[in-house]
């Protein structure tokens, strides 16, 4: 039996157990942007909720800033030497906020039944795992059909939220009258919603880690306008502005505020990492040479700098930097307008138009897509810019109406759970903008992507993923442009907010404000 | 015709508009790009087409567009709006919740764009040409011309940020849990800004017009006639020139009166006002159809309502109307 839990359980104590510098009580205010559309979990697991219900929710795992798991429900974890049985201890005493005990059959019910029904990320890993099994009211074995490497990933808050299966046994779960008030075993309870405006959450007194958590209660403030949201966060009205709360030209300002503090920590896990579509299929984005004539157009650094006002780091490739078996062994793409114009020419590009599709998420993705435009027509490259609002870019993306798209993914920590699923060529699928939209097909590759993630040691997986990301890069299917960090503003009395990978999402667990 | 018999006659017609308004508000939404379960998916990270073809089936918009009118058209004949694909709340519910934060701010700026707009538009028209008249007509055109949107932040700037008098935004103290008069006071207080910023385009318009309306009504031969009986100028204004020039005014604020209902999106969402402009706002952004569908039809209910309260105010300012007809 290989054994993971040690080193990071020390860690994962340290970092939860109360220490007497650490003051109980206060309240917190937190915005979250757009406002979440529901609070289960388990049903929606978009930002803001997850943000909120975060607190509300827990799975077995968590995760540090390395990605290397810590406890949450369970307490300790074995994985078999060969990579099939994961067992999990689960922690004695914890409670429902409804006063039920949780149990091994609340994991087995919300793996096997719920989840597999309303998450469409976790199925995609539920297809390796042959069995869940509780042979104790504190154990639970998951058997996988075959090694799955990044199956310990899997275990975080909103990849598998646990669920109460007293509530929703044998209920239409999309329907079940109990969302409205959801029921965890969290640090923080639900106790109202106030739409438009708030949502507040109340301390979980029969919480299992003793003397967590420290704060009495923690508000979600609803504030729709970015400006308006700066503006609360000056006049002490909000606590926290999580990433992307404000425009980027408003951080430095707010930063220079006496008393606040920025991280951009907290993003390891989901590791945002932004890239344009190029449509592999028609047009001169089907021409691997122009395709890498706007690699070489691009400055790149300069749009970090400008657009995202330094925030965030230029990407080398598909995968991420925090990402796990990253590579930069990769070919360059520095700013090289003369090599951009070399390739052009040998590839005999005629000025034929393309279309820019920005992201429709605010100011910076706009200017982002006019910074690329000025890039590409200094190469001579004839770029519009195709502006349209979130369904719009939802229906072009997923028609394949457009040339150069914006997007941006989470990779969950691994190049099989968020990285492959954009580049294989099963993937290649009308009426989604979450798969391969770009029509990339390169058939040995998706063998290579297949085989690495079901490989059993991390160095097997090491050195294949390496391997892909030196292919892959060469044949820029898409136009990788930045890791995105999205940071975290907030009064620097507040402590302790962001620990893990997923950052302020599990944040109010162990903050505490220094009064 | 009696009062009774005209409101009769509009609502019976009103019924037959509204229904031919929700039928059009369908097609136009079902024509914009984009449909709420890719959106709903898309806000997961991570959906896969199974995840889509689920939410369609869940919301029936894996029917036919006609199947879909159909019982759309069926539920709204029972007064049921639908249910919310996005809130997972039946449409009603969310109006009604969002109805009271919408009417306190749109009828306070209303009421007091309509009176301070009524006075001003009287005041300058009295003073035409004098210095007070160009202050006033001047300060109208700048509030008339100005960016709701502009004129909303600087306020906060103002107000809230730099002198820190008033909220800057939100309904009310989050948390405060105030009682009684503590909490009329604390809402009144988060009412100022925005109420006095939609305000302040409505009273530019109210007083063009009614300065303009009592100008010209001045012009005409019954004034004359009045001076010639000898009448003060104050009666005059006040008994026969305002009188008759104020109807414009009840037209114009009738129709801006029927609009109450659909919120000021600009402002609610400046000021973060839970109001009905901003879930129509967010509804369209996610073509979360029912609930854009439940907003226009309330609102559109409530233009027509507004004719037929304008139609009979028209009556009692200017009893001829009633006669003529």
């Amino acid at each position: 039996m290989k054994y993971l839990k040690v080193t990071t359980f020390l860690i994962a104590a340290a970092l939860a157990s109360p220490v007497a510098a650490q003051e109980a009580g206060g309240r917190l205010d937190i915005v979250v942007q757009p406002e979440p559309p529901g609070l289960m979990l388990g049903l929606v697991q978009n930002g803001p909720t997850q943000l909120v219900a975060g607190d509300i929710y827990e799975s077995l795992l968590r995760y540090d800033s390395d990605l290397t798991p810590m406890p949450s429900l369970a307490k300790s974890w074995e994985i078999s030497d060969d990579g099939l049985t994961y067992t999990f201890k689960l922690n004695e005493g914890v409670k429902w906020h409804d006063g039920e005990d949780f149990t091994a059959d609340d994991v087995v019910f919300s793996a096997d039944v719920f989840l597999r029904e309303t998450h469409a990320r976790l199925r995609a890993s539920l297809a390796y795992v042959k069995s869940i099994t509780a042979p104790d009211p504190m154990t639970v074995v998951f058997k996988l059909k075959e090694p799955f490497g990044p199956f310990i990933n899997a275990f975080e808050n909103g990849t598998m939220p646990i669920v109460p299966k007293h509530i929703y046994e044998g209920t239409d779960f999309a329907n079940n009258p109990a969302n409205a008030t959801p029921i965890g075993t969290g640090p923080f309870k639900f106790k109202e919603w106030v739409k438009g405006s708030h949502i507040h959450l109340v301390k979980n007194e029969d919480y299992y880690v003793d003397g967590l958590p420290y704060l009495d209660e923690v508000f979600y403030r609803v504030i729709p306008d970015a400006a308006a949201r700066a503006v609360a966060f000056e006049t002490g009205e909000v606590d926290v502005l999580p990433g992307g709360s404000v425009e980027n030209w408003d951080i430095p300002r707010l930063a220079e505020m006496d008393g606040v503090c920025v991280t951009e920590k907290g993003w390891e896990f989901l590791a945002p990492l932004a890239w344009m579509w190029l449509n592999n299929r028609e047009g001169p984005t089907a021409n691997e040479k122009f395709r890498q004539a706007v690699m070489y157009a691009m400055d790149r650094e300069f749009m970090r700098d400008v657009v995202w006002n330094g925030f965030g780091k230029v990407a080398t490739g598909p995968i991420a930097s925090s990402t796990n078996f990253y590579s930069d062994d990769v070919t360059i793409y520095d700013h090289n307008p003369d090599k951009a114009k070399e390739l052009l020419a040998e590839m005999g590009y005629d000025g034929e138009p393309v279309r820019i599709l920005p992201l429709p998420y605010g100011e910076t993705w706009q200017r982002w897509a006019e910074a690329v435009r000025q890039n590409l027509s200094e190469v001579g490259i004839n770029a519009e810019i195709d502006s349209s609002d979130v369904a719009g870019w939802n229906e072009k993306t997923s028609q394949w109406d457009y040339d150069m798209a914006f997007t941006y993914l989470y990779q969950y920590g691994d190049p099989a759970l968020g990285v492959s699923r954009n580049y294989t060529a099963d993937r290649i699928k009308k009426g989604s903008p979450w798969n391969n939209v770009e029509g990339y097909e390169n058939l040995a590759l998706d063998e290579k992507w297949a085989a690495a993630a079901t490989m059993v040691t991390p160095e097997e997986r090491e050195a294949a993923y390496a391997e892909i990301q030196k292919e892959i890069v060469d044949d820029v299917p898409v136009a990788w442009m930045q890791e995105l960090t999205f940071p975290t503003i907030y009064r620097c009395n507040v402590n302790d907010l962001v620990t893990t990978a997923i950052g302020i999402n599990d944040g109010p667990r162990n903050a505490w404000i220094k009064k | 015709m009696t009062i009774f018999a005209v409101v009769v006659s509009r609502l019976s017609k009103a019924i037959l508009t509204l229904l031919a308004i929700a039928i059009l508000n369908f097609f136009l939404i079902h024509a914009a790009p984009g449909d709420p379960a890719v959106v709903l998916a898309g806000e997961a990270g991570a959906a896969d087409e199974q995840m889509i073809e689920q939410l369609r089936e869940r919301f029936g918009l894996d029917q036919p567009l006609y199947v879909q009118l159909g019982k759309y058209v069926a539920g709204i004949v029972q007064l049921d709006l639908g249910y919310s694909f996005r809130q997972g709340a039946p449409v009603a519910e969310l109006i009604a919740d969002r109805l009271p934060a919408t009417l306190l701010l749109t009828l306070t700026a209303f009421v007091v764009s309509l009176v301070l707009g009524i006075a001003f538009g009287v005041a300058a028209a009295a003073r035409v040409g004098k210095p007070s008249d160009t202050v006033l007509t001047t300060m109208a055109l700048l509030f008339y011309a100005t960016p709701l949107y502009w004129l909303a932040l600087m306020a906060v700037l103002v107000f809230s940020v730099w002198f820190g008098w008033l909220p800057g935004f939100g309904y009310e103290t989050v948390g405060a849990n105030y009682t009684g008069l503590e909490r009329v006071l604390d809402i009144g207080s988060h009412l100022i800004l925005p109420a006095l910023t939609l305000g302040l385009f409505f009273t530019a318009v109210y007083m063009r017009m009614a300065r303009a309306s009592m100008l010209e009504v001045s012009q005409l031969d019954f004034v004359k006639t009045a001076k010639a009986k000898g009448l003060s100028d104050a009666v005059i204004r006040r008994r026969h020139i305002l009188r008759n020039a104020i109807l414009p005014v009840v037209t114009l604020a009738g129709l801006q009166a029927g609009q109450l209902v659909g919120g000021a999106v600009l402002t609610e969402t400046v000021f973060a006002w839970p109001g009905i402009g901003r879930l129509m706002f967010e509804s369209l952004a996610a073509r979360d159809y029912n609930t854009i569908l439940g907003v226009f039809l309330v609102s559109a209910a409530m233009v027509i309502l507004f004719n037929i309260v304008t139609d009979i105010v028209y009556r009692i300012v200017d009893p001829r109307i009633g006669a003529r007809s």
